[in-house]
């Protein structure tokens, strides 16, 4: 049976971690590197970096940490922020990205996923939508808005109608965020993850909001989520991957088990 | 050594850094001569099939493939690498596929009943196999073993006693498949932490 999917979430600046990574008994909390390899023993289903660079001149810092997990971390790998062009995505997949997600360029130019889908696949293309619960939206009726450049920037959008044109454009997978919620560890939007996954055939990861281990379980629940993204959770070692595993399958929730120390022999 | 043959589609890199963590020395080549020496070869793969097809036949490749398996030498298919090896597919069209092993590849059906969208294609994640041919790759790995899939065709051979492992996604379907040299999966080994590496392990060691 395919299971629902954890998978932890670092934000990466000039190629070092930056925010609520405070692991025990790891050299450098602040190498994506070691942190990915901490998940990858624990059993997280897949990896998520977010680049926050803004510097110019650093981008290609994040090429350098998706090299290195490559080389370490047998898990796919996605990376998100930034990315603006085909080169962008293919020197990405290249360094060893399973698959990218694409945020504000795709509200700024939505021809751009399009284009990207034909020329990589769209099992590599992830749309990211961040959302926000707005009264009056495309249709006139309550909703969810859509808003780039981490929430700053309204966009007019129907977070719904938004997803489906995504999806139809070749996205094959979304990463829907709510910036109500996020940062905030007192769940998901549930309603908002329920409306995009039941309007789209694609694959739906949940973001932002998640505090406890109820809160992964009302997201697949209740929000009928395909994967849940977290970060802080398990950046503080709140709760490891494997009791997350555990406590999601004594709920009924399909999920592969945690570590399984199993020797390459 | 193992060679990877590298048609413009795919993460190579993962492929070749997951034979390495498991002691085999792999390279990624589009060089015929370098495919003919190598003791291994695997034909990697994400994307589409038409694509794929027209990517092996620009850069040259398919006589070299076919080479390889009638040389007997190990061959491992993965993902679309895997599909095709198969007769034909009918995605976006109808295209022809290697031709090396008989059958089709289809697009994954919604169940009947399924409203418009709880079905999700790609079968993307964590799914299990069931084991039903001790393929030498497949060494020590018992049925009920997760892989990594992202995929929205799947294989139908026209030989069911190719096929080694099933999973099931709405439907059973052949998640990989032996037949002398060559062993082919719809997952990703590369991509299937512990699992996956003792299958590119296997792989490596397979004479």
């Amino acid at each position: 049976m395919l299971t629902k999917r954890i998978i932890p979430c670092l934000d990466v600046k000039d190629g070092r971690v930056v925010k609520g990574v405070s692991f025990v008994n790891l050299r450098d909390a602040g190498d994506p590197v070691h942190v990915a390899q901490v998940y990858d023993r624990e059993g997280a289903d897949e990896l998520c970096f977010l680049d926050i660079t803004a510097s110019h001149e650093k981008r290609d810092t994040i090429l350098d940490v998706v090299i290195r997990t490559a080389e370490q971390v047998f898990m796919p790998l996605t990376v998100g922020g930034g990315i603006r062009t085909i080169e962008d995505i293919r020197r990405l997949l290249e360094a060893g990205a399973d698959k990218v997600s694409i945020n504000t360029a795709a509200v700024e130019h939505p021809d751009f996923v399009k284009a990207a889908a034909n020329r990589f696949g769209s099992q590599c293309i992830v749309v990211a939508i961040d959302a926000k619960r707005a009264t009056t939206c495309e249709g006139g009726e309550p909703g969810w808005e859509v808003f780039t450049h981490g929430g700053r920037t309204s966009t007019g959008l129907d977070a719904v109608e938004w997803g489906k044109r995504m999806k139809d454009y070749g996205a094959g997978e979304i990463l829907l965020t709510s910036m109500d919620q996020d940062g905030k560890q007192d769940g998901y939007d549930l309603a908002l993850t329920a409306a995009i996954s039941e309007s789209v055939s694609i694959p739906v990861i949940a973001s932002g909001g998640a505090g406890t281990l109820q809160h992964l379980y009302e997201a697949f629940h209740m929000g009928k989520a395909d994967a849940v993204l977290a970060a802080s959770i398990f950046h503080y070692q709140t709760y490891s991957i494997g009791q997350a595993k555990s406590y999601l399958a004594q709920q009924g929730i399909p999920v592969r088990p945690g570590t399984v120390p199993v020797s390459i022999s | 050594m193992i060679a990877i043959i590298d048609y413009g589609m795919g993460n190579l890199r993962s492929v070749q850094k997951g034979f390495e963590c498991v002691g085999h020395e792999a390279v990624v080549t589009r060089a015929p001569r370098v495919i003919d020496q190598a003791s291994h070869v695997v034909l990697p793969g994400v994307g589409a099939f038409g694509d794929c097809m027209d990517n092996l036949v620009r850069f040259e490749l398919t006589d070299v493939i076919h080479r390889s398996i009638s040389s007997g030498k190990p061959f491992l298919g993965i993902c679309l690498g895997y599909q095709v090896l198969f007769s034909e597919s009918e995605e976006f069209g109808c295209h022809k596929g290697l031709g090396i092993l008989a059958g089709k590849v289809k697009a994954i059906p919604r169940p009947s009943d399924d409203g418009e969208v709880s079905f999700k294609i790609p079968h993307m994640g964590w799914n299990t196999v069931q084991v039903n041919m001790a393929a030498p790759p497949l060494r020590g790995i018992p049925s009920d073993s997760y892989v990594y899939f992202v995929h929205s065709y799947y294989v139908e051979p026209a030989e069911c006693a190719l096929v080694s492992t099933e999973t099931e996604y709405g439907i059973p379907f052949a998640s990989s498949v032996w037949k002398d040299n060559i062993f082919a999966t719809q997952w990703h080994p590369e991509k299937s932490q512990a699992v996956g590496l003792q299958v590119l392990k296997n792989f490596g060691d397979w004479q």
